[in-house]
């Protein structure tokens, strides 16, 4: 709402900002359509990706050993893909068409890249200057209005080492967790790009990033206002909702509204457009949680850090929640106190849907180191998970924790030919990357150092185009 | 570094670290729970009355001495008296020692945490519990970590369960250059966590330095001179202190901690990361020669690799530091421990800059990792032999204590760790762990929460009665 301007002055200043905002780009006028249409109207992508694939030739990977994301493992296996969609994923018998450039990768491994569902890159970019500290918009402890893409700053050169060390080809960039509401994130693909819309992942839902606990308390309370007090978060989250859900029902009933750019993400959320992600250590602070969904009619997509998701694992596994979990951090926050190394297979082995996240630059770079130490962890126990079903940690259940799944995160034909090659068993120390398409094109070669990414940033600066 | 980054992180999402913590926040403290072999008995008799040492041999070993050399097969160590006495493929069990057959599994000597606070911190952001800086506080060089210390502390269970055996424990920060005095330590299940005190001085130059010193890196390095040339007036004349009064540039307890810096009896560690702050830091030795300076960080260091080696001054590194998080790590490169260790220097490799109480286990995959740049065109890295020394007998050598700690040569500590798979293999861990020869707990409360809850759901009573 604007202060101070109230009544029919109000709704004409609205209605202004509605005709501009139109997608269309044509004007709309007040009296000239049912108000649910001009509701309608309000552009839900004005930022829209430009991303385009770039060129890949049409290749087929040989010889490896592959697990396609989604569980599955072949020996001795084929990969081929074309045009940036994966076309076939076989034996050793598949038949590779003439013109395929052919990759020989005996004694290597195949996998869909990886992809980090928690991540600030772009937003708290390197090097962490306060200049560059544009993650947080902790001025309110509500701020569903503000959107991560706006802060992302392209040239992070974290981008490059997550690609050229972690394999990873997409990841969602967060805002941080100061507010309870900290504003939509984005879906990118880790692809360089002068802009960020050169970036986005296109036709990827919106997701709204949620904080329990420690962090919006401590802020707000910190200065003097509400939250102070885990009650108080909870106080502040319903009001907030109970506003969007009016917000909401105004519009569902066709009638005419002040645009509210915060209001209109909660109202995607309880649309179920735009998806939550919860930051949330504790379990009790979780199932209070789900049970707020309830009551708003909104569903939690994802408990981000989750270092107790093991002790309500079933209740996890009933609510259809993704947990995204690290395999061992613990012990900086009381939040983070009761974590076990075997969150993430304790999870899994209650059916529910397990992830392995960053959250970090550094550990954005070995994702796949972190899920093989919580793998050990589980088999150490009794959990007896393949490394292939392990693989759906690190790309199938991210994607479709996204809404992207049925494009990227596994290998099956038609799907976004998003592939790492790695020069040995992924959940080895001893393993790096060798290559990295995205939607087939090469961006990674540890081959060749012309495929290695250099950030303006870096340009003209110690170690330019350095191995990493 | 660890400042601004960690200031810069604290609320990136989820890691309130030590910068945010708030004091006051004094709630009741969960302890460890420790088990001992097998019960909430056991570990209160055990703490009562420490495990004896106990006289042993590990025979069908792959024997690991932690000194670069290749694991042998076949071999054995035996321990006596808490120490080391012999260890080889052709070693003879001796009469009335128990023997340990570890199954042709890995045998190595301890990991030394090469640059940690672990036992100084419980819960970073819980102000009572973290006793890692002293900003506060008049005193700087003269602090003392000994009595910080908390072997009770939950970060000692952990560290030790996934093979650290013993630490370098820097302190933090004071509210003056030098942050004091550090400490070897052993993470031993009993009271007794010191192994030497006072072993090492802490500073940081760089960025870290500037703002303690008063905004520039002139002002640090002067500050720095000046410190030490008063610490030197007053050890020529102690009462010099007393003349000197509200002028005085040090403390009592700040200049006798550095007079033993001047002289060389205490290492000087220093923080530095920018190639041309390193070049300064050697050059200190011009005025101040017996300075026995050890870099930690140094994250540029391979740009200057040559002038470290001829300096002949060890480098700790946090390895896989591949960012330019600040303007002194631009050159950033995962490739700086292989580059330096092939230039020369003496390497060891840590776990700092993301957290340096709760994760030394990381040490072991950070060095796994330097292993994996060896077959990576253009990186360097190391060896497995020269990685796990990295871990071992080059932090030791770097304090100074090679002849008693990080590794199996005989009259070393007995120190020894028997693994379930390759060490710096992801998710290995200790079967078996032996500190001056005395049995320990590898269980941790970790471990207990997850069997607790290995099957979710409440049973007939709830979880509160399942232990």
């Amino acid at each position: 709402m604007i202060p101070g301007i109230k009544g029919s002055l109000l709704a004409a200043v609205s209605l202004a900002l509605v005709g501009c905002a139109a997608s269309d780009g044509k004007p709309q006028t007040a009296s000239a359509q049912p108000a649910a249409e001009k509701s309608a109207k309000f552009n839900k992508d004005p930022y829209p990706s430009t991303y385009r694939p770039y060129a890949g030739r049409p290749t087929a990977v040989r010889g490896v050993t592959i697990f396609d994301g989604e569980g599955g493992r072949i020996d001795n296996g084929v990969v081929l893909f074309a045009d940036g969609k994966v076309e076939a994923v076989g034996g050793g018998d598949t038949a590779i068409p003439a013109g395929y450039d052919v990759v020989d990768g005996s004694g290597k491994f195949v996998t869909p890249g990886i992809i980090d569902i928690h991540s600030h890159l772009g937003d708290y970019p390197s090097p962490g200057v306060e200049a560059h500290s544009d993650g947080n918009e902790a001025t309110s402890p509500t701020t569903p209005e503000v959107w991560s893409e706006h802060s992302v700053w392209p040239q992070d050169p974290g981008f490059s080492r997550a690609l050229a060390n972690g394999g990873v080809t997409s990841l969602l960039v967060l805002p941080g967790s100061a507010n309870l509401m900290g504003g939509r994130s984005v879906t990118l693909k880790n692809v360089p790009s002068r802009t960020v819309q050169g970036m986005k992942f296109p036709g990827a839902p919106y997701g709204l990033k949620m904080a329990c606990g420690e962090n919006p308390k401590r802020v707000y309370g910190g200065k003097g206002r509400a939250p102070s007090t885990r009650m108080g978060n909870f106080a502040v989250n319903r009001a907030t909702w109970q506003k969007a859900a009016a917000y909401k029902k105004k519009m569902d009933e066709g009638k005419a509204v002040d645009r509210d750019l915060a209001m209109e993400t909660l109202a995607g959320v309880l649309a179920g457009e735009i998806l939550i992600h919860n930051h949330c250590y504790r379990a009790d602070e979780m199932a209070l949680v789900i049970d707020m969904s309830k009551e708003f009619g909104y569903k939690v997509s994802t408990f981000h850090h989750a270092v107790e998701s093991y002790k309500i694992a079933d209740l996890l596994a009933k609510e259809g929640i993704c947990s995204a979990m690290w395999a061992d951090w613990w012990g900086f926050k009381m939040e983070a106190y009761d974590s076990v190394n075997e969150n993430v297979p304790l999870v899994h082995n209650a059916g529910a849907c397990a992830i392995v996240h960053s959250d970090d630059a550094n550990q954005i770079q070995r994702l796949n180191q972190e899920a093989a130490k919580a793998l050990k962890a589980g088999r150490r126990m009794g959990i007896n998970v393949s490394d292939e079903v392990a693989w759906t940690w690190l790309s199938h259940n991210p994607a479709k924790a996204l809404g992207i799944g049925d494009r990227t995160g596994s290998l099956k034909a038609g799907k976004m030919a998003d592939v790492v090659l790695w020069n040995g068993n992924p959940f080895s120390a001893y393993t790096r990357p060798e290559k990295v398409w995205i939607d087939g094109a090469l961006m990674f070669d540890a081959m060749d150092p012309k495929r290695r990414p250099v950030s303006d940033f870096e340009l003209g600066q110690p170690g330019e185009g350095d191995v990493k | 570094m660890m400042n601004l980054l960690n200031a810069i992180s604290h609320l990136r999402s989820s890691r309130a670290k030590s910068r945010d913590a708030k004091a006051g926040a004094d709630v009741s403290r969960l302890r460890s729970t420790r088990t001992g072999l097998g019960g909430a008995l056991v570990a209160a008799l055990a703490l009562a009355a420490p495990a004896a040492a106990q006289d042993i041999a590990i025979t069908n070993a792959k024997l690991v001495i932690g000194d670069g050399s290749a694991p042998v097969e076949g071999s054995t160590v035996v321990v006596r008296g808490g120490k080391v006495v012999a260890a080889g493929a052709g070693v003879a069990v001796p009469a009335g020692v128990e023997r340990i057959d570890a199954g042709g599994r890995w045998v190595t000597p301890g990991i030394v945490a090469a640059f940690s606070r672990v036992g100084l911190v419980e819960v970073d952001a819980v102000g009572g519990t973290n006793d890692r800086n002293a900003p506060r506080t008049r005193f700087a060089a003269g602090l003392d970590i000994a009595p910080a210390l908390n072997p009770m502390g939950s970060p000692v269970a952990v560290n030790r369960a996934s093979g650290i055996t013993r630490a370098i424990v820097a302190p933090g920060g004071s509210s003056n250059l030098f942050a004091g005095q550090g400490a070897v330590v052993d993470l031993g299940d009993d009271m007794d966590m010191v192994t030497k005190p006072r072993a090492l001085q802490f500073v940081a130059f760089g960025e870290d330095g500037s703002a303690k010193a008063g905004g520039s890196r002139a002002a640090t390095f002067l500050l720095f001179r000046e410190q030490l040339l008063a610490a030197r007036s007053y050890a020529r004349n102690p009462a010099a202190l007393a003349e000197w009064g509200n002028d005085a540039m040090l403390q009592r307890a700040d200049a006798d901690a550095l007079v033993r810096v001047i002289d060389g009896t205490t290492p000087l560690f220093v923080r530095v990361d920018r190639a041309a702050d390193i070049v300064n830091v050697l050059k200190l030795r011009q005025e101040f020669p017996a300075l026995k300076l050890v870099l930690v960080g140094a994250t540029e260091g391979w740009l200057v690799a040559r002038e470290i080696a001829a300096a002949r001054v060890p480098v700790l590194v946090s390895p896989l530091t591949d960012l330019p998080g600040t303007f002194e790590q631009l050159g950033a490169t995962q490739s700086n421990a292989g580059r330096l260790k092939a230039a020369g220097v003496d390497v060891s490799v840590g776990v700092f800059d993301d957290d340096d109480a709760h994760k030394m286990g990381y040490a072991t995959q950070y060095a796994g990792n330097l292993v994996a740049l060896t077959r990576l065109p253009g990186a360097s890295g190391m060896s497995w032999d020269q990685a796990f020394a990295a871990l071992t007998s080059a932090p030791a050598r770097a304090v100074g204590m090679e002849g008693s700690i990080g590794s199996l040569r005989p009259g070393r500590v007995g120190d020894v760790v028997i693994w379930d798979n390759d060490p710096l293999e992801l998710g290995s861990r200790p079967t078996a762990i032996w500190i001056d020869g005395k049995a320990q707990s590898l269980t941790t409360r970790q471990d207990r929460l997850r069997d607790r809850y290995a099957t979710p759901g409440e049973g007939a009573l709830p979880k509160a009665y399942d232990r």
